[in-house]
């Protein structure tokens, strides 16, 4: 098995694994990150299918930022789970993944976790100066719109919201 | 010298019913499609429902050369402003139909991506509601309009394009002066008039 040699090759770098009816997960530590994506690489994981993140607002790490690897000889799938503190940042694979690319940008754009080494690190989906990440727990859903308010009535004429009191 | 009859070949109106009566009778529909609505919109204008019926067939996807604006989808923050160029462009006189609840209302999108209703940025003759409405929703919205425009006088319905302009004007006037992107302006726009109570910002 795969992770079988990269706790071979690499003692300690795998934090924490799981199987999901056939699907791998491995939690890495940041620090051994890389070189479990270069072990992987060499293995046949040469495909970066995603790019996402979680906010879990936990104390010690904020985030998890989720890579999904396939091998596209063996079609076997490999999920890397890593660890990032609010405000730390991430290296990027933009060296290793083209696809990289883009999907950084937008867990940039959404999460505002900074990829080290990225070459053009913007906005993908909100528009440059837009205030905030909006995938953030503490991100209000509405973006602070009065006219999301829970109150349906907030959005209408004073007269229209007396007829919904 | 024998005198001429007038009484078969001249007939006394206003200018404004006349001038109207043409105007309903030849819409140019220009489509703005972003969700299932405009898929709706394709079965109105096919041989089915047949929308020709109503003198709007000559469908352009050029805003210069259509003059009733069909948002037809979900429009979000981020075409906000796309959309209010798309209206500024289109000949007048203009007319808006929004089609389906996301652009009545944002719909079920309550989030900080969607613009709630495009008749926040864009003024809107008539609202189709449904999700998506059926083509016979959507020709009977415009059939709604058409009497609408029965009903209009000429001056109004440029003095109300003409505060649209205005609004248009303050959107680049803010833009320039506070250094923002077209998006974060029109947004910012929105939020004022919500502050103030106000629904929209033209």
């Amino acid at each position: 098995m795969v992770i079988e040699r990269i706790e071979a090759q690499l003692p300690g770098a795998v934090l924490e694994r799981h199987a999901f009816r056939g699907d791998e997960t491995i939690t890495v530590a940041g620090t051994s990150f890389l070189a479990v994506v270069d072990f992987l690489f060499g293995e046949g994981f040469q495909m970066l299918l995603d790019v996402t993140a979680v906010d879990l607002e936990t104390p010690e790490y904020r985030f998890e930022v989720v890579y999904h690897l396939l091998n596209l000889a063996s079609q076997a799938r490999m999920r890397i789970k890593v660890p990032v503190a609010d405000g730390a940042a991430q290296p990027s694979l933009t060296g290793r993944f083209k696809s990289a690319d883009w999907s950084e940008r937008e867990v940039f754009d959404l999460f505002g976790i900074p990829f080290e080494g990225h070459p053009n690190l913007t906005r993908l989906l909100m528009w440059e100066d837009f205030p905030g990440h909006p995938l953030r727990k503490d991100f209000p859903l509405d973006g602070g719109d009065i006219f999301c308010s829970n109150d349906i009535g907030a959005s209408y004429s004073p007269e229209a919201r007396s007829l919904n009191a | 010298m024998a005198g001429i009859n007038l009484d078969d070949s001249v007939m006394t109106t206003r200018l404004d019913s006349v001038v109207n009566w043409a105007r309903k009778n030849s819409l140019w529909p220009l489509p703005f499609g972003t969700a299932c609505c405009a898929i709706e919109f394709m079965s109105m204008m096919a041989s089915r429902y047949d929308f020709s019926r109503f003198g709007a067939e000559a469908l352009r996807f050029s805003p210069r050369q259509s003059d009733m604006l069909l948002v037809l989808g979900t429009v979000t923050n981020k075409q906000a402003p796309v959309l209010r160029q798309i209206y500024a462009q289109m000949a007048e006189p203009k007319w808006v139909v929004a089609v389906g609840v996301c652009a009545s209302s944002g719909g079920m999108y309550r989030t900080y991506a969607t613009l709630q209703g495009i008749d926040r940025v864009v003024p809107v003759d008539v609202y189709v509601p449904g999700c998506p409405p059926r083509p016979e929703g959507m020709i009977f919205g415009v059939m709604e309009l058409q009497k609408k425009i029965t009903r209009e006088s000429l001056s109004a319905r440029k003095e109300h394009v003409e505060r649209f302009y205005q609004s248009l004007a303050r959107q680049e006037e803010l833009q320039k002066a506070k250094g923002l992107s077209q998006y974060q302006v029109v947004r910012e726009m929105v939020l004022e008039a919500g502050a103030q109570g106000g629904q929209q910002i033209w």
